[in-house]
């Protein structure tokens, strides 16, 4: 995390993310909320979704029989 | 219906498919921190959703607000810090914003982004939560060897840490969906760290006679000198379970999560948790998650009282005991008797006997478990 490199957003983009952080706080610079948010953005990616699919309920099934559960 | 999980939504933080070789790729890179056996089960508890909401370690404002006001900053119900410590020489370099690895027993466990890194106070911690500073509290004791800074942040889990109980091991999204294949509307959750006596099984069934399901979730892990081996406690059960409960009204599994010996602020863990698995009741008895005499008999029930909202139903059971005038196994609120009539079932004193190789009478504990632990060649945890 410790070597930057520049990346290229909208002028109008950037005044609202620095007139949000003159209002709300938090960040130093628009740069710190950028890499939070895609931060944030990325592990709720990598993270499983919420509900489970129907593939996944059967696979769970699967082991609960195996184990003799069901 | 099984319960919501707390906060609404069951917590996944596994890593999978590519992500998850992304970042086992990365993990020999980044910062690492070494963690034992207790908080490698956090990790995994966090990510399998046992913790739900929490989605990695406490940030300050969290840790502060569980110690004072034993909620979370968003108001949610939550009694027990869940808090990673590091020393500042393993966290050199590291700064807010990074991801660390999580090596436990050599192996990489879990990536955690750094959120925040705090210091902590030994004293605030331990009066807030065990309401003491004894030493002589094992909870006190153990808080004296973690280390000065806590580092907050959510984690994925990227490896299983390795578990020798699997085959009756269940995470939350395993029971709810077992739970549910069995029509269970009421579920009532048993929390253990003991081998089962006949005080336990009164309540136990006492608590099914009026819901679908009962749920026995002993811990398994760390626990203090004296108390049962974790595989006596899980022979032990399936001895009885095997002669005594009608197969279709419970599941048996066991959770690997250390014991705080926090008494009442654990007991309403313990029932978040239980919440968290799908149970909608959960059995709080005597002295819960208490130890020696540092929380009164009843102070856990008490303190469900200042939880409304906590979303699972508790169900307070007096200690059970047998009367010779009734006839059976009563409690305090059913039997009329006096002291001379009743005989009570010690653990203490359960323990003494097993120490001796004795056969507790059948009064006391079913032969089958008796037989489970005496053929057992050391049953309890030894010191050190
Ligand atoms: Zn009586």
């Amino acid at each position: 995390m410790s070597e930057k490199i520049p990346v290229h957003i909208s002028r109008e983009l950037y005044e609202k993310a620095k007139k949000f952080i003159e209002e709300q706080g938090g960040f130093q610079s628009v740069e710190e909320l950028v890499e939070f948010l895609l931060q944030e953005a990325l592990l709720a990616e990598e993270a499983g979704p919420a509900e489970m699919s129907r593939e996944d309920e059967e696979k769970v099934k699967e082991r609960l029989r195996a184990l003799g559960y069901i | 219906m099984v319960s919501r999980p707390h906060g609404g939504r069951l917590v996944d933080r596994v890593a999978r498919g590519g992500s998850r070789r992304r970042l086992l790729a990365e993990a020999g890179e980044m910062p690492r921190l070494s963690i034992g056996d207790g908080l490698a089960a956090d990790v995994a508890n966090i990510a399998h959703g046992v913790y739900s909401p929490l989605e990695g370690f406490m940030v300050q404002e969290d840790y502060q607000s569980v110690l004072h006001d034993m909620r979370l900053s968003s108001d949610l119900p939550w009694t027990i810090p869940v808090v990673l410590d590091a020393s500042p020489e393993e966290l050199a370099g590291v700064r807010e914003g990074d991801e660390v690895a999580l090596y436990h027993r050599g192996r990489p466990l879990a990536v955690l982004r750094v959120e925040e890194i705090y210091g902590w106070d030994r004293r605030e911690y331990a009066l807030n939560v065990y309401k003491t500073l004894d030493p002589g509290h094992p909870g006190v004791a153990r808080l004296s060897r973690r280390k000065e800074l806590f580092v907050g942040g959510p984690l994925l889990l990227i490896e299983e840490p390795s578990e020798p109980f699997e085959e009756v091991r269940l995470w939350p999204k395993e029971t709810r969906v077992l739970f549910e294949a069995r029509g269970w509307r009421t579920i009532a959750a048993f929390q253990t760290r003991n081998v089962p006596h006949l005080g336990h099984e009164y309540v136990q069934k006492a608590a099914l006679t009026f819901t679908d399901g009962l749920f026995i979730n002993p811990l398994v892990g760390w626990k203090k000198p004296g108390d049962y081996r974790d595989e006596v406690i899980v022979e032990a059960y399936q001895a009885l379970i095997g002669s005594y409960y009608p197969r279709d009204s419970v599941v048996f599994s066991v959770l690997r999560m250390e014991m705080r010996y926090a008494g009442p602020r654990e007991a309403i863990h313990h029932a978040i948790v239980r919440k968290n698995f799908g149970a909608t009741h959960f059995i709080v008895g005597r002295d819960h998650a208490g130890v020696g005499s540092y929380y009164g008999p009843y102070e856990a029930w008490e303190l469900f009282r200042e939880f409304p909202d906590l979303g699972i139903t508790p169900l307070f059971v007096h200690e059970a005991f047998y009367c010779r005038k009734c006839g059976q196994m009563v409690n305090e609120k059913i039997c009329p008797h006096s002291d001379e009539y009743r005989v009570r079932i010690s653990g203490t004193m359960l323990r003494r006997m097993i120490k001796r190789g004795e056969r507790p009478p059948e009064y006391m504990m079913r032969p089958e478990v008796a037989e489970v632990i005496l053929k057992h060649p050391s049953p309890f945890i030894e010191e050190g």
